[in-house]
């Protein structure tokens, strides 16, 4: 049977095609992602990366190939209790206050390391507990659904061009975020067209553009 | 126990959400009660004739009415990624899924089941009629939430899924209007009705089984 040993969790990709309306995103696409790795996704616009994102996270299925957690199918292993993902989509509700949007996203996981009020301290967003999304500055958002991965507990966090409309400061503070996750033991799998620091850490790097 | 926080915390997420939105969430409420008392005024005031219509017009409406609001039920959780978050999450979807069907049902359903009685005596519906009036509310209007549910699902995806939403969801819904206002009827004429209540009690048991399975496997196929 699959192992939970914590030193074992490891994302697998074998052969992995996408194919979007006749034209070959990228096929035969292999890695192997351990802990304490990050992947960074690279290649021009439309090149796949956020469609190999999601075939990773579940919402759609892959043309051909596997995707294995733990030696384990992504469907029927507990993968979805070890990964996190922030999209395009915020997935927060405009209509509920800042405390409310992650107690939601707690309840639909699992207690991780941060609790709610550390999390909003860690990525500034504290005095704005109960202050509805909507009035939210678009940067401000963004970093509310990224703090999602911290009060959530999880190995795996796959985030498509996190960086977006945030500030530099921001950057470097979720930069930092990222290093700390990975050096809990953490991996990551990011698409970003902003140049990654990352000091130390173990950094993949995949071209889609070059996967036909 | 996470999975019953988790299912209670959909249901008060959508309800505070409700709540928020208020004036979307009276609509249909506003629809039915518009629709009602319209009819008196189209075919004229003579109290016979209402008083045989009022079964039909009630459930008619009612039936419009929560079709009215269906789109609604997944429509903002696909447009603002809250959809993709609960695909995501280790809980079954289908539990989650019969959350927010049940807090459809008591943003919707709920509030007919109380104006309804009102209208009905407004109609000359006789009293003898009006409790199982009720009861067939009680027992089909959560019915039309869980099947609404599964058409919801099957169009989420799709810009204009309005028409085709209701050619998927009409056909299932016309086996509870059949029973549903026959039962009203036949109770006005002081005969019994436990055979159209007892088929109601099982299309409800049935769906509240059945329906979140197909509307959950419909989601992931929406948010693909």
């Amino acid at each position: 049977m699959v192992s939970s040993h914590p030193q074992e969790k490891s994302l697998e990709v074998k052969d992995l095609s996408c194919i979007r309306d006749d034209r070959v995103l990228f096929e035969g696409l292999n890695f192997r992602l351990s802990r304490q790795q990050v992947l960074l996704l690279e290649g021009k616009n439309g090149c796949g990366k956020t469609s190999l994102l999601r075939i990773i996270c579940g919402f759609r299925e892959q043309d051909a190939g596997e995707i294995c957690w733990c030696d384990g199918s992504i469907t029927d292993s507990d993968y979805f209790a070890e990964m996190a993902y922030v999209g395009h989509l915020d997935g927060v509700k405009k209509e509920l206050t800042v405390v409310e949007n992650l107690k939601m996203s707690l309840a639909l996981g699992q207690t991780g390391d941060y609790s709610i009020e550390q999390a909003l301290d860690k990525i500034h967003l504290a005095g704005y507990d109960d202050s509805l999304v909507q009035s939210l500055s678009a940067g401000q958002k963004r970093r509310l659904s990224l703090a999602r991965l911290l009060i959530t507990k999880n190995t795996l966090w796959v985030l498509d061009e996190p960086f977006t409309s945030i500030d530099k400061e921001g950057i470097k503070l979720v930069e930092s975020l990222m290093h700390e996750h990975i050096n809990a033991g953490g991996m990551i799998i990011l698409t970003s067209h902003h140049d990654l620091v990352l000091h130390e850490a173990d950094v993949q790097k995949i071209n889609l553009s070059t996967c036909h | 126990m996470s999975l019953i926080s988790a299912f209670i915390a959909v249901i008060r997420r959508d309800l505070i959400l409700a709540f928020r939105r208020r004036a979307e969430i009276a609509n249909p409420v506003f629809f039915f009660i518009l629709v009602v008392t319209l009819f008196p005024l189209g075919v004229g005031a003579n109290p016979k004739l209402l008083q045989a219509m009022a079964p039909g017009i009630i459930w008619v409406s009612a039936l419009l009415a929560v079709m009215l609001s269906l789109d609604g039920l997944f429509r903002s959780d696909f447009d603002d990624g809250s959809l993709e978050q609960m695909l995501l999450s280790p809980h079954p979807l289908t539990i989650l899924v019969l959350g927010k069907i049940i807090a459809h049902w008591l943003v919707t359903g709920l509030p007919l089941l109380l104006v309804a009685p009102l209208l009905a005596v407004f109609l000359g519906m006789p009293e003898q009629a009006l409790e199982t009036l009720l009861m067939t509310l009680i027992l089909a209007t959560p019915v039309l939430s869980l099947i609404g549910a599964i058409g919801v699902s099957l169009t989420v995806g799709l810009r204009r899924g309005g028409m085709i939403l209701s050619l998927l969801v009409l056909p299932l819904y016309v086996p509870v209007l059949i029973f549903a206002s026959n039962a009203v009827e036949m109770a006005g004429n002081g005969l019994a009705v436990d055979a159209q209540i007892n088929i109601l009690i099982a299309i409800f048991l049935m769906s509240v089984v059945l329906a979140p399975l197909p509307a959950a496997a419909a989601l992931r196929m929406s948010v693909n």
